[in-house]
């Protein structure tokens, strides 16, 4: 092959190996870009950096704070706690909510910005859980109040399954038509 | 022309990243200075001793794990049952008493480290957190291998424990009583010399022995306002009365104290866990207790020594296998209102400092 004629080019469907990456970019005008879909990339990352309100109500908040600590780290998955929900996309209703609690619970999903995502961690803030029965006080379900994304069940659930319930968020963040998303505050 | 200054109300949290839990307080301030401070409770309340009188006595063990305090669940098990086991007359056999005795300790060192990693944050130290919270797992890795459960164990029943230590268990307590005083050691090179932390703590706050008396403060938070009571010495329950250990008493009344009292708690706790594993007898775990229990008509209250102070059990029954009535005497809802005291003419910086210190549980003080 003399050097003046360009390698063929490959099929659209072939799969290269990596290390033939560079070629591949190199024969395209100007080189060294990548085409991809904009809500891919901005789902991507909106995804790898979640940031959620440090909320904790009751018992499903010391797990939240266990899965913060040294052995689960939370900030590997690009979790990191903010304490306004100015700041948060992501709250995490850890714990039991009771009825006086319900309006707060309201109003500080209200105070964060759009986009924002609800996880109920906990058999309360699903349902009531072991509150749910002879019970005057406790709020069944936070769902009641706020729209919730994703529950995770258990009481309290381990940190892994909180780590679980936040990798199943990022995978819904990731295929969300995220231009085009309904404002969760009209939905 | 004089200033025209006047006293500013200040509202703190429910949801505020250092009121632990959802407690909110209205802070009077005049200037930077708090005239009043009212906590508003009742965010957490859940109802439970509501909830208890539809329920058998055993199934009331696993409510007693979620809907009292909730880092220290194996102390209100305890309180529970041991209302349940007076009034019934119930016979608990001698290593399922060591074995409450070595879980208990363990829930109080559990519970005080998620203290002292809470404050530490509080006060802008955060890796003290993250060191606390890698020993707490620790306990939990054994508290998982004996009761299943990391937070709410479930694991005391009447008449005894649910289920015989794993194999090999106790040389990984001991284990770790070996290694943990090294681990306290470690908070305190982190923060007894800290001159931050000191400035922040000590003498802020203070809490006079007649007061705390009269707002009936119990636990660590009176025994460092030099009140030497202590539920484990004054009413021996369970094993408590064969151990040797020291209740630590300082009398400045101050956070720093408190601080001071609670690290000593976990060397005696440790101590104790370490002797109790010596003693283990073998034996029964459990007397022979029906499922559905029914006490004899009459009423009780035991009191036991949870981490955070005296919780007392007031217990009627009716002849029936459910409570007539239970009444939680919840040590923190005392300790959350001697906090008014403490906080009067401190700064509003303080509030922080001095709240931490006190270490209240929210499930606890609303139940």
């Amino acid at each position: 092959m003399s050097p003046n004629t360009p390698p063929p080019r490959p099929l659209p469907s072939t799969i290269l190996p990596l290390e033939k990456a560079v070629d591949v970019l190199d024969q395209l005008p100007g080189g060294g870009f990548i085409l991809t879909k904009i809500e891919y990339v901005l789902n991507w990352g909106r995804a790898a950096s979640l940031w959620p309100l440090t909320f904790g109500l009751a018992c499903c908040a010391i797990e939240m704070m266990a899965a913060f600590a040294g052995r689960f780290d939370l900030d590997r998955i690009g979790v990191i706690p903010r304490a306004t929900p100015r700041q948060a996309d992501l709250m995490i209703v850890a714990g039991r909510c009771s009825i006086k609690m319900a309006p707060i619970v309201r109003r500080l999903w209200e105070q964060m910005p759009e986009p924002k995502y609800v996880l109920s961690m906990g058999s309360c803030a699903t349902c009531g859980g072991p509150f749910y029965y002879d019970n005057y006080s406790i709020l069944k379900g936070i769902d009641q109040v706020v729209p919730v994304d994703v529950y995770v069940p258990g009481c309290p659930p381990r940190p892994e399954a909180l780590i679980e319930g936040i990798l199943k968020l990022q995978d819904k963040i990731k295929v969300e038509p995220f231009l085009r998303r309904p404002i969760a505050a009209k939905a | 022309m004089a200033l025209r200054t006047e006293e500013l109300l200040l509202n703190m949290g429910p949801q505020h990243p250092s009121t632990h839990g959802v407690l909110r307080l209205v802070v009077t301030l005049d200037g930077e200075n708090i005239v009043d401070i009212q906590p508003d409770i009742g965010y957490l309340h859940s109802s439970v001793e509501k909830m208890m009188e539809y329920r058998t006595y055993l199934q009331n063990v696993a409510l007693t794990d979620r809907g009292m305090d909730y880092l220290t669940a194996l102390a209100n098990e305890e309180g529970y049952l041991l209302a349940v086991e007076k009034l019934g007359g119930i016979e608990v056999p001698p290593r399922a008493k060591w074995l409450r005795t070595i879980m208990l300790e363990f829930q109080r060192i559990s519970s005080h480290l998620v203290w002292l990693g809470t404050w530490g944050i509080d006060l802008g130290a955060t890796t003290v957190f993250l060191y606390c919270f890698r020993e707490r797992e620790r306990i939990l890795d054994l508290f998982e291998q004996v009761t299943g459960g990391r937070l709410h164990h479930v694991y005391f029943r009447p008449g005894g424990v649910y289920e015989d230590l794993p194999a090999g268990w106790t040389d990984r307590a001991l284990e770790f009583c070996d290694e943990f005083p090294t681990h306290i050691q470690e908070y305190d090179d982190l923060l007894t010399g800290n001159p931050i932390f000191l400035a922040r703590t000590q003498g802020v706050g203070i809490l006079p022995t007649d007061v705390a008396i009269n707002m009936g403060a119990s636990g660590p938070v009176a025994r460092a306002s030099g009140i030497a009571f202590d539920v484990r010495k004054a009413f021996p329950y369970e094993a408590y009365g064969q151990v040797e250990f020291d209740v630590p008493v300082l009398a400045d009344g101050d956070c720093y104290t408190r601080y001071m009292v609670r690290m000593e708690e976990m060397r005696q706790s440790t101590r104790i866990i370490q002797q109790a594993i010596e003693h283990l007898p073998a034996g029964e775990i459990r007397s022979k207790v029906q499922v559905t229990v029914k006490l004899p008509r009459g009423e009780t209250y035991a009191r036991t020594e949870s981490p955070r102070g005296d919780l007392g059990v007031y217990l009627v029954s009716n002849g029936d296998d459910t409570p007539y009535r239970v009444k939680i005497r919840a040590p923190s809802f005392s300790n959350l209102f001697a906090l008014i005291e403490m906080m009067r003419g401190w700064k509003v910086a303080d509030v922080i400092a001095i709240l931490g210190s006190v270490d209240i549980v929210l499930s606890d003080v609303d139940r």
